[in-house]
């Protein structure tokens, strides 16, 4: 599993960096990122739609969201 | 020519793009969205930020569309880019620090480069003439599609039909019969066409899509300029310029108050890279100090910080100062508030 850190950066941001890196993962591998924006509760999710990945869950650790994703193919 | 046209749409997340994508899409074109991010953008951000908009749900409305549209949508961070944009802009800015000519340039030469990358045909913006005083105008539209590099493979659906052919009418791409004549300030044609096509939901850019077009935004950011004596920013400067109360006591410093806890709570990320304060003997705002302050300074800056904060009315606020490690306690005279000259206030 990959990990990346998009905390303290706010939106769009986190959505480019998860998408920069997505790119260069394989279908099926997975990625977790923590984010501190509230927005990429919406913003996250919603671009994973668009591009056919999968958010398997989202949780709140302190003041920080978690996103495990899961790269479509 | 291939069977299935493919165009990249600028998608700001406003409803003429999503309009321009949509008839594209009813052309039976291959149409993605490319959005880009300037770090002036209105979306996102201060919505974030301040505690009173949290209770609002809140989207991007660039990711938004797609979703409605059903295409995929490429986020491009230009933020470094950009700088040479707003500060040196060839064309001029608008009514404030809006380089809106030099923007769109940029913005189709960039997309002009992804399309070479990705293997698409052509660009497609829901921008329509007259309707914007710099940027969409009869004689600016041809130097947006020239000085980008764009040229012909630049088509702009909701006013085609007022322009000479493009590319992909001329090669039979997409039915020149079937884009728009739209010109002009009124968003009604758009509105009506919105309904027709069952799209109720939609976001309603004001003045414009960015920061630039503000006026207290702009004077912030000439402020900064001044100050450091050179045209340049870092992106946590013009984030810093959205939040906040600005204060410049003197040409070597100024002070950034958040206004409410939502904004202190965004100021602390930043309290590693800033001299700051907080009042300690009564509730108080985070202070940030930007620029070069002596003593003297600091302790201006120590009784200003405590006539923002729940002391303002008391003989003496204690109020601590921090320096990289160095953390120091003052007790200083709360400044008075009728006697905070207007030009100190950014
Ligand atoms: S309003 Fe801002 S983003 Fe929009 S065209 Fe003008 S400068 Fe560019």
């Amino acid at each position: 599993m990959e990990t990346l850190d998009a905390r303290h950066l706010l939106c769009p941001l986190p959505v480019i960096r998860v998408q920069d890196r997505i790119k260069t993962m394989q279908p099926g591998e997975t990625l977790e990122v923590a984010c501190t924006d509230p927005g990429t509760r919406h913003d996250i999710p919603a671009w994973c739609r668009i591009h056919g990945h999968r958010v398997i869950s989202c949780w709140d650790e302190n003041t920080e969201i978690v996103f495990r994703l899961e790269v479509g193919a | 020519m291939q069977e299935n046209p493919k165009a990249v749409a600028l998608i700001s997340g406003g409803l003429d793009s999503m309009l321009a994508a949509k008839i594209m899409q009813q052309q039976g074109v291959h149409v993605e969205g490319i959005n880009f991010y300037t770090g002036f953008c209105v979306e996102g951000h201060t919505h974030a930020i301040r505690k009173k908009d949290k209770a609002k749900p809140k989207r991007n409305n660039a990711l938004w569309v797609a979703e409605q549209l059903g295409i995929k949508l490429h986020i491009i961070d230009i933020i470094e880019e950009y700088k040479r944009v707003v500060i040196n802009p060839q064309h001029g800015y608008g009514a404030n620090l809006n380089p809106c000519l030099d923007c769109k340039i940029f913005m189709v030469g960039k997309a002009r480069e992804w399309i070479a990358e990705n293997g698409f045909d052509f660009i497609v913006t829901g921008e329509v003439i007259g309707q914007r005083p710099m940027s969409q105008r009869k004689d600016t539209m041809p130097v947006i599609a020239r000085e980008s590099g764009a040229d012909d493979r630049l088509l702009r659906p909701l006013c085609a039909r007022n322009l000479p052919p493009t590319l992909p009418e001329r090669e039979g791409w997409v039915d020149r019969d079937r884009l728009y004549d739209f010109s002009g300030r009124s968003r009604k044609p758009q509105i009506a066409m919105a309904k027709e096509l069952g799209i109720e939901d939609y976001a309603q850019p004001a003045g414009g899509c960015c920061f630039l077009t503000d006026q207290n935004y702009s004077r912030k950011l000439t402020d900064l300029w001044q100050a450091r004596g050179e045209r340049d920013y870092e992106l946590d400067d013009i984030m810093l310029l959205k939040i906040g109360r600005h204060i410049r006591p003197r040409p070597n410093f100024k002070m950034i108050i958040a206004r409410e806890e939502g904004e202190s709570r965004f100021l602390q990320g930043y309290k590693k890279s800033f001299i700051h304060m907080l009042p300690v003997s009564h509730r108080g705002p985070l202070v940030l100090i930007d620029g070069d302050p002596g003593e003297q300074d600091l302790l201006l800056a120590a009784r200003l910080t405590a006539r923002y904060s729940q002391g303002r009315d008391a003989e003496q606020v204690e109020v601590s100062i921090v320096r990289e490690k160095n953390r120091e306690q003052v007790s200083v005279t709360p400044f008075p508030a009728h006697e905070i000259p207007k030009e100190w206030l950014v």
